[in-house]
């Protein structure tokens, strides 16, 4: 893959890949630009350099050209702004029903992720909470209610090209599916103290056998 | 008329004078010198906000790295001579406030539009000379207060330069108690100075223009000064408000930013970046003022499409105010909302296009003199360009998602800033150094200057779009604590040593600046061949500028090689043949 060659971590989520796309697709339009601008520019500097005997050409502009790469400036860029709409509805406005359910709550420097009881539900007694270890299990959707206690964090999992901010005094709805067991980072991308650099927890998906098992061991731990 | 005569009058009568000392140097209502009082000031706040660009990328390059030389901090900023991370918090805060607000605005909008507004329209001054000169102090109280900042209990503040609430708004979350409050108090004070300036500039470019100067008849670097105090008188009261709010938070109890109270953190985001939007503008339009009459000036030729340079600022200028959201796509605000600021960043994407090309275009069979200045305007167009492609990544809503708040903005941030404003400002400084102070800044040293300023610009920014790419966060302390960014240490020390090259480069910047002072050649009366009004006056111009009757202006400012001319320019105030022949 050419973008993990660029040091893009190992995609893991079901809409890294249409993210990914896009990237590549953006990569391609501003490379091919700006080696046509730098060539443009680079060509008239040697051509036009000055020389004894020759004076500039007085030319005060082309409306047509003018016109032209308006035109075409305007029409790349709504055209790519079209194109990105939906896989950002997809991620943030809505998305697949939930199969497990789960609340992360960001402070001053951790993440406390809290797991339904038996009941299956948040919010309930029998919840179980456990700072930095975010178990899920593979290939179902997740569905995370993003709280904060303190300031402004951001839940980021480079695996998954997934960020959202956790804003004190809003419940934020997120959700992901990983495709791929393995453990996983969980930084902290928005500036949330002198501990901001550090702030890491970490995403363990599992089977769902190996996951309720997991489960069941913490809840007889607690 | 009666009013112009009484202002020649004036300018007549005030060279009879010698004025003292303090009303030449200190309290000055002449606009040049009002101008080179911001640029010495900016320069002294740069070698700051520079140096504590090294110090960062020490850490960044070794974290946590012991450096005995760090001994000479006190025990608050550094521990075992290694940088503490809430001393790398204060450095990046106030790397970006020093940069913003007291180097790039002051410089570009302070003494480029002081030194040019009266001079290249045609006056004898600025409209209001003395609310002028209380710009000036007022922003240098707003530098002292800044500065003051670091020595204080708790130290500077540490929030960002865009101090998000709540953690600005409550000490305890940062550890900074008087730091915030002196940032907040600064920059209140400093928006009062911006808002004096703005509101002279609008004035002065709107009713002191010469005769036959009209506004089409401005040089774009005018119009780019005009459009940014618009946009300055506009934009400060939002920052202004939410400042004294977050004040209020942090000092008088309320609740604005906290939830606790029934406060809204992201209003706090919605007031920074309705300012912060059009801020980017300020720091930007006047460079591509700059740029536009250097290209225009050193390829002898017409701006290609000047009145399609002019409508595509006053498009940014109109458009930057609908494009704030991008800052915001994963800040919890709606969704849908990032739809729409999505399409209308991608809009304001256009008018930038339009600019570039009609460099190239202005470019296309000239004749092209590699002096400093054109250098560095160059590289602001080649640049540019960079920064400019890199800004659609982020405005496309999913693919901000993964970039967001990654090293990828920092890349592009210093693509716009500093391969922009900052060569822009360098290309201006040059080119009218021999207006402020007589004589011609080295040629030689200029040039070296700006090869190893770009060349060690582009190995410092370029790396870190690929340090973006893998996921590396902004304003982290020590990268080597996770391990998916370890593999990009080789970049990161990489990038550091860049760094410091390109910081000891500014010295030859300096060094030039005050050897050219004593040593440069002397400047003629117009030497880089212009058309514009700035070069009409004396080598030396006095108060008032011209020493006779105010110049009339005839033409454009870009009739380079015009066919009309044996010359290959043609400056604004030279009369038309029929008329010099009548006078002959």
């Amino acid at each position: 893959m050419f973008l993990e060659k660029m040091y893009f971590p190992h995609d893991i989520s079901t809409f890294g890949p249409s993210i990914d796309a896009i990237f590549l697709l953006i990569f391609w339009i501003t490379v091919v630009t700006w080696v046509l601008v730098t060539i443009t520019l680079v060509v008239f500097l040697v051509k036009y350099r000055t020389r004894p005997g020759r004076k500039a050409e007085y030319i005060e502009g082309n409306s047509r050209l003018e016109i032209t790469w308006t035109t075409a400036t305007t029409v790349i860029l709504v055209a790519l702004a079209l194109l990105s709409r939906s896989t950002w509805a997809d991620i943030k406005e809505h998305g697949p029903p939930g199969d497990f359910f789960y609340k992360v709550t960001a402070k001053q420097f951790n993440w406390e992720i809290t797991y339904p009881g038996p009941d299956g539900k948040i919010d309930t007694k029998d919840d179980v909470t456990v700072e930095n270890e975010f178990h899920v299990p593979v290939n179902k959707v997740i569905r995370i209610e993003l709280e904060s206690k303190d300031v402004i964090h951001s839940f980021f999992v480079p695996n998954m090209r997934l960020k959202q901010d956790a804003v004190p005094g809003r419940t934020i709805a997120v959700w992901f599916q990983a495709t791929e067991p393995g453990t996983y980072e969980i930084p902290c991308a928005e500036l949330c103290g002198f501990g901001h650099s550090g702030m890491l927890g970490h995403l363990t998906v599992q089977s769902e056998d190996d996951y309720n098992k997991w489960l069941k061991d913490t809840y007889t731990n607690q | 008329m009666s009013s112009t005569a009484a202002v020649e009058i004036h300018g007549a009568h005030a060279e009879h004078h010698e004025l003292g000392f303090v009303r030449t140097y200190l309290f000055s209502t002449d606009h040049k010198m009002i101008a080179k009082q911001f640029l010495f000031v900016a320069l002294f706040m740069m070698a700051i906000g520079g140096l504590m660009a090294m110090l960062m990328r020490l850490e960044l390059g070794w974290p946590e790295n012991q450096w005995s030389f760090l001994r000479i901090f006190p025990e608050t900023l550094q521990q075992d001579n290694a940088i503490t991370p809430n001393t790398y918090n204060s450095m990046f805060t106030m790397h970006a406030t020093i940069m913003i607000f007291f180097v790039v605005m002051p410089i570009l909008v302070g003494t480029f539009g002081n030194l040019l507004v009266p001079l290249m329209i045609g006056a004898r001054d600025m409209a209001f000379p003395k609310l002028n000169m209380f710009s000036f102090w007022v922003s240098a109280i707003a530098g002292v207060i800044i500065l003051s900042s670091f020595f204080v209990t708790g130290g500077a503040a540490a929030a960002g330069w865009t101090s998000y609430a709540p953690l600005s708004a409550v000490p305890n979350y940062t550890g900074v108690d008087w730091g915030q409050d002196l940032w907040c108090i600064s920059l209140i004070v400093l928006g009062m100075g911006s808002l004096m300036g703005s509101i002279n500039y609008i004035t002065t470019i709107i009713n002191m223009r010469t005769k036959g100067m009209t506004f089409f008849r401005m040089p774009l670097v005018i119009w780019s000064l005009f459009i940014t105090a618009i946009l300055l008188l506009l934009a400060l009261p939002v920052l202004t408000t939410a400042l004294a709010l977050l004040l209020f938070d942090r000092m008088a109890g309320t609740h604005f930013f906290l939830p606790s109270g029934g406060g809204e953190p992201l209003l706090w985001q919605h007031l920074f970046w309705f300012f912060g939007h059009p801020e980017v503008y300020i720091m930007i339009l006047p460079a591509m003022g700059v740029t536009s009459d250097m290209i225009a000036t050193f390829s002898r030729k017409p701006i290609f499409g000047y009145r399609a340079m002019a409508y595509a600022m006053i498009a940014i200028a109109f458009l930057s105010w609908i494009v704030w959201g991008h800052h915001m796509f994963q800040s919890g605000m709606n969704p849908a909302l990032g739809t729409s600021f999505m399409l209308t960043t991608m809009v304001i994407g256009v008018p930038s296009a339009i600019k570039t090309f009609n460099w190239l275009g202005t470019l296309y069979k000239g004749d092209i003199h590699f002096t400093t200045p054109m250098l560095n305007a160059l590289s602001f167009v080649a640049m540019f360009v960079i920064g400019g492609l890199s800004g659609i990544f982020m405005a496309c809503t999913p693919v901000d998602m993964y970039i967001h708040d990654t090293y990828f903005i920092v890349a592009h941030i210093h693509y716009v800033l500093f391969g922009g404003s900052l060569f822009g400002i360098f290309a201006g400084i040059t080119y009218w150094y021999p207006k402020m102070f007589g004589r011609m800044m080295s040629e030689k040293i200029g040039k070296l200057h700006f090869w190893i300023t770009f060349i060690a610009f582009n190995c410092t920014f370029f790396p870190m779009h690929i340090l973006g790419m893998g996921g590396h966060m902004r304003r982290i302390y020590n990268p080597l604590q996770y391990d998916f960014l370890k593999p990009l240490a080789g970049i990161n020390e990489f990038i550091s040593v860049s760094a410091l090259i390109l910081g000891a480069a500014q010295f030859i910047f300096l060094f030039n600046l005050i050897y050219s002072y004593w040593f440069g050649e002397k400047a003629t009366e117009n030497p880089w061949h212009a058309n514009t009004l700035e070069w009409t006056t004396p080598v030396h111009p006095g108060h008032g500028n011209w020493p006779g009757k105010l110049p009339t202006v005839y033409r454009g400012p870009y009739e380079y090689s015009s066919p009309e001319t044996t010359e290959d320019y043609w400056p604004q105030n030279a009369p038309p043949e029929h008329m010099s022949a009548a006078a002959d």
